[in-house]
């Protein structure tokens, strides 16, 4: 019940006064609440449950977990910094 | 599909199990709370792959399991009267009451519909107008949210024949309960990760100040449970009991401030009795009496009496980590996902479907 999957907002739109919006899921087209994410921007990565957009997904924090595996695997890359 | 693959990465995978083989000195008892984490744990064999120190149970994390059989009675019920149309997730349909589910009723000539989003069923209702729309809102605060926006919508709307059979519960007041059962053996919680994406981690703090319990926030796909199991167990070694968030990438600290706001406004937590668990205080979200409009058991005065469970059905013991479903005598025997006998080998979140759906009947019957 608590499932909930990324997708990415193609379009924002107004629905009879509600925020909503058409979320891409790797090519499958949804219409989505977009009420509870009022941050939200086209391009923006949501998490959609049961019709409803509950968060944006946090690129760089998505990008710190997989980089802390990465490092636990001894397969950092090395950086430019 | 991106912010999926990458958390089904097979070599980061191996990575956090080298890890947490290399930190596990003692033997320690983890519960994932979230029916969700249970059937990915399943599916990828997580269990399996784990080093035999470290033992998964599976939480109360079904709210179709946890919701009580009177509860479906009363919506079979109101399904059967003329001129209702009554709609709830495909899951609810299934689910055995006292005599018959959902899915009987309808084959009996009910108006029974499954929806994708509770906002469907408003746009039903303002359709049907010469009908009653009813929803049967099952879920914890991860979907209260999404019940909250539909009767605020059909306010808004100033729809007068929808309403809702609030069957909504939070997580909190049951970890605390089986934290607090004499026969308690969980040492630390992977806590859900899309409930507390609403409600942020807060509510938390205190339980793991109370009981000096370890417990990570955790996402949904196998790199974030191996990442948050690598985390609880590096605690326990350690000898730490701390809050943490496993699933940052969509778990704020204070959470989804706007879906709260509503929740607030619709609902009333008070006190509800769990299947398997007993009355929890404080565990359920009933509807205000600002909307008790759309509230269907007032709507309709619809009562209800507790019914007991069906003796086989061992479900009560699986809820609460105490039994395996596998150790059932019922398993994968008279009760299967096509003859359940109780809701957690119907939903698609329960512990015992995810069991029979990775093929593990015949550990159950090897085990004789």
């Amino acid at each position: 019940m608590c499932l909930a999957v990324p997708g990415r907002i193609a379009r924002i739109v107004d629905q009879q006064g509600l925020r909503m919006g058409d979320v891409d899921f790797g090519g499958v087209i949804r219409r989505v609440c977009l009420a509870y994410v009022p941050e939200a921007v086209e391009g923006d990565y949501a998490v959609v449950h049961a019709g409803f957009a509950i968060s944006i997904v946090d690129e760089q924090a998505a990008a710190r977990t997989i980089e802390l595996v990465r490092q636990m695997d001894g397969k950092e890359e090395e950086s430019d910094e | 599909m991106k912010f999926v693959d990458e958390f089904r990465n097979v070599g980061a995978a191996r990575a956090l199990l080298d890890r947490i083989r290399a930190t596990v000195t003692k033997s320690w008892t983890i519960m994932e709370v979230c029916g969700g984490q249970t059937h990915t744990i399943l599916r990828y064999g997580i269990d399996e792959l784990l080093p035999p120190a470290v033992t998964l149970v599976h939480g109360p994390g079904c709210p179709v399991c946890v919701t009580p059989i009177e509860m479906i009675d009363l919506a079979i019920g109101l399904a059967q009267r003329p001129g209702v149309i009554l709609c709830s997730f495909g899951d609810m349909l299934r689910v055995p009451g006292s005599r018959s589910d959902l899915f009987d009723a309808r084959a009996a000539g009910a108006d029974v519909r499954v929806v994708y989003s509770p906002l469907d069923a408003v746009d039903l209702a303002r359709r049907e107008t010469a009908r009653e729309v009813v929803f049967f809102a099952v879920g914890f605060e991860t979907t209260a949210p999404t019940t909250a926006m539909a009767i605020a919508h059909a306010s808004d709307l100033g729809l007068s024949n929808f309403s809702v059979i609030a069957a909504h519960v939070r997580v909190p007041p049951a970890i605390e309960a089986i934290l607090a059962a004499p026969d308690n053996r969980v040492q630390g919680f992977l806590a859900a990760g899309h409930v507390c994406t609403v409600m942020g981690i807060g509510e938390y703090r205190p339980i793991v100040e109370k009981f000096g319990v370890p417990i990570v926030v955790t996402g949904f796909e196998p790199i974030d449970l191996l990442d948050g199991i690598a985390m609880c167990v590096a605690q326990l070694e350690a000898g730490r009991a701390e809050l943490e968030n496993q699933y940052a990438r969509s778990v704020r600290p204070e959470g989804n401030r706007a879906a709260q706001a509503l929740m607030a406004a619709i609902f009333t937590p008070v006190d509800r009795r769990w299947r398997g668990l007993e009355a929890l205080p404080k565990s359920a979200l009933a509807i205000s009496d600002r909307y008790a409009a759309y509230d269907a058991i007032r709507k309709f005065n619809l009562t209800s009496a507790r019914v007991a469970e069906p003796l086989e059905c061992r479900a009560g013991e699986v809820l609460r980590g105490l039994l395996k479903p596998p150790q059932c005598p019922a398993f994968g025997r008279n009760c299967t996902p096509d003859h359940p006998l109780g809701a957690p080998m119907v939903s698609s979140e329960g512990a015992c479907a995810a069991y029979f759906r990775a093929g593990r009947v015949a550990e159950a019957t090897e085990a004789e």
